[in-house]
């Protein structure tokens, strides 16, 4: 019986997501905290210009904190009762398992971020206009589908291994930077902070593609080996 | 096993000894030369004579990342996979994020001098940076422990994946600064003009230290195939008293 990937990914994908849906851990925790730090970020600044001019920034930062605990929840299912192994003995094919795993995480990364530009719109006073709206979502499907393959590329990696809370982050943090960089810029340009254009802002919605698709082929090539123990 | 254990009489080899040699040489010259025999800078005054020790471990450092992956690749691709490459590969990033400690903490001091600040946002300095917190992680997945196989497999494709983010955390830094101000007075890459005392101590530096760099991996490895070698034969030892149990 041999499954093709793309089915295995979409079943990885649904049961993933399902999984989120039963048990409402990011419904009732993850976005509630994300929110809390949009608001914390509010405290510390405290000036309502300040924080219309680096919204943008705020809330990839937010993005990324949630990123840390999403991606432990997301391999946590897997390693909890040994599913992985499970997975793996079964022989399917680990490509299907990084795309459907990623596939989820992408999901679960756009409804959050959905809701952090509301709280940005509401809290922080940006505006966006009609081409500010195209190129927020293009920067935000590519920025997302960058975050989504590199977190499931090195949470598979730390799946299991002792202290991986705090090793998560590290792996994490420097490969994101460029996600952070060039979201943040095409935010900032997209609520036209700081005197930004709108034009201005597709040159990293590129740099963004190109980071989703170096990190989607590398862990195509790298994801079985790095789960195969 | 008792072979593999007994064939280590400490981790010195008449090359190691060389090297070693050659690099208190070297480094014993930088030191003189350096410090004392080459002239101040006309702009910089004495802060120029940090870049003796800066630039030759900012080269070592990179050279060492370039090692790790390189070794990294070769244990991938081998059929064998040969655990010499993975003790080389950490070894390579262990001494290399020594050294890149050591340009930071040089160039910030020179920095600080020079441009009357610790840090600026150029892209090379940003992307040192980010090198040496890589590595720091890369040397983290080393330790997250295993079997050397595991350790060897985890690591190596680590040290490809930074070898795919490190031009991209280059690329969009230098995008983002050359859309702001320049922070320095002085550019980072204003030339200096060397006179040849300088040169040669610089370049003997470079030497020197690429030797010191040598020399500490060959140690390191060796030290590291020990390590390894020792938890083999303590597995076997188990194995063997656990079979004799059985077996009275």
């Amino acid at each position: 019986m041999n499954m093709s990937t793309s089915r295995i990914a979409r079943a990885v994908a649904s049961k993933d997501l399902r999984i989120e849906l039963r048990s409402r851990v990011v419904t009732n925790q993850v976005l509630p905290f994300s929110g809390l730090v949009m608001i914390m970020f509010a405290f510390a600044l405290d000036n309502d210009d300040v924080l219309q001019r680096v919204a943008g920034g705020l809330v990839w930062l937010a993005t990324l904190f949630s990123l840390f605990i999403l991606v432990q929840r997301t391999f946590a299912v897997e390693t909890y009762d040994g599913a992985l192994d499970s997975l793996r003995v079964a022989g399917v094919n680990p490509q299907g398992i990084f795309i459907g795993k990623a596939i989820a995480l992408f999901v679960q990364l756009i409804v959050l971020e959905s809701m952090l530009f509301i709280a940005a719109i509401v809290l922080y006073r940006v505006n966006v206009n009609g081409s500010g709206l195209v190129l927020l979502v293009t920067c935000v499907l590519c920025a997302t589908a960058g975050l989504a393959f590199v977190g499931t590329l090195y949470g598979g990696l730390t799946a299991g291994a002792r202290g991986r809370e705090t090793l998560l982050p590290l792996l994490l943090l420097p490969v994101v930077a460029p996600v952070l960089i060039c979201a943040t810029r095409a935010t900032e340009s997209a609520f036209r902070s700081g005197g930004l254009t709108v034009g201005e802002g597709w040159p990293w919605v590129a740099v963004l593609a190109v980071f989703a698709a170096v990190f989607g082929l590398g862990g195509l090539l790298s994801f079985s080996s790095l789960i195969e123990e | 096993m008792s072979t593999e254990t007994q064939s280590f009489k400490g981790v010195g080899t008449p090359t190691t000894r060389m090297y070693g040699l050659l690099a208190v040489i070297a480094l014993g010259w930088v030191f003189l030369g350096g410090l004392f025999f080459t002239p101040e800078d006309a702009v910089q005054g004495d802060a120029v004579r940090i870049m003796y020790v800066h630039v030759p471990t900012a080269w070592v450092a990179y050279l060492a990342f370039i090692v790790t992956g390189v070794a990294s690749a070769c244990w991938l691709i081998g059929k064998k996979h040969s655990m010499g490459f993975d003790r080389v590969a950490g070894a390579s990033a262990e001494v290399g994020v020594l050294f890149m400690a050591m340009t930071l903490l040089s160039g910030s001091l020179w920095g600080r001098i020079t441009w009357g600040t610790f840090w600026v946002w150029d892209p090379r300095l940003t992307t040192t940076a980010f090198l040496f917190v890589t590595y720091l992680g890369y040397l983290a997945v080393r330790g997250l422990g295993g079997t050397a196989q595991q350790r060897a497999r985890r690591s190596s494709v680590i040290a490809l994946l930074a070898v795919l983010e490190i031009p991209l955390v280059h690329f969009s830094v230098v995008l983002w600064r050359s859309l702001h101000q320049r922070a320095t007075v002085l550019s980072p890459d204003g030339d200096i003009k060397m006179d040849g005392l300088m040169l040669f101590t610089l370049l003997f530096g470079v030497f020197g230290f690429t030797v010191l760099f040598a020399w500490l991996v060959s140690h390191r490895q060796r030290i590291l195939a020990m390590q390894d070698a020792q938890q083999t034969s303590a597995l076997d030892a188990a194995v063997t008293e656990r079979l004799k149990e059985v077996q009275a």
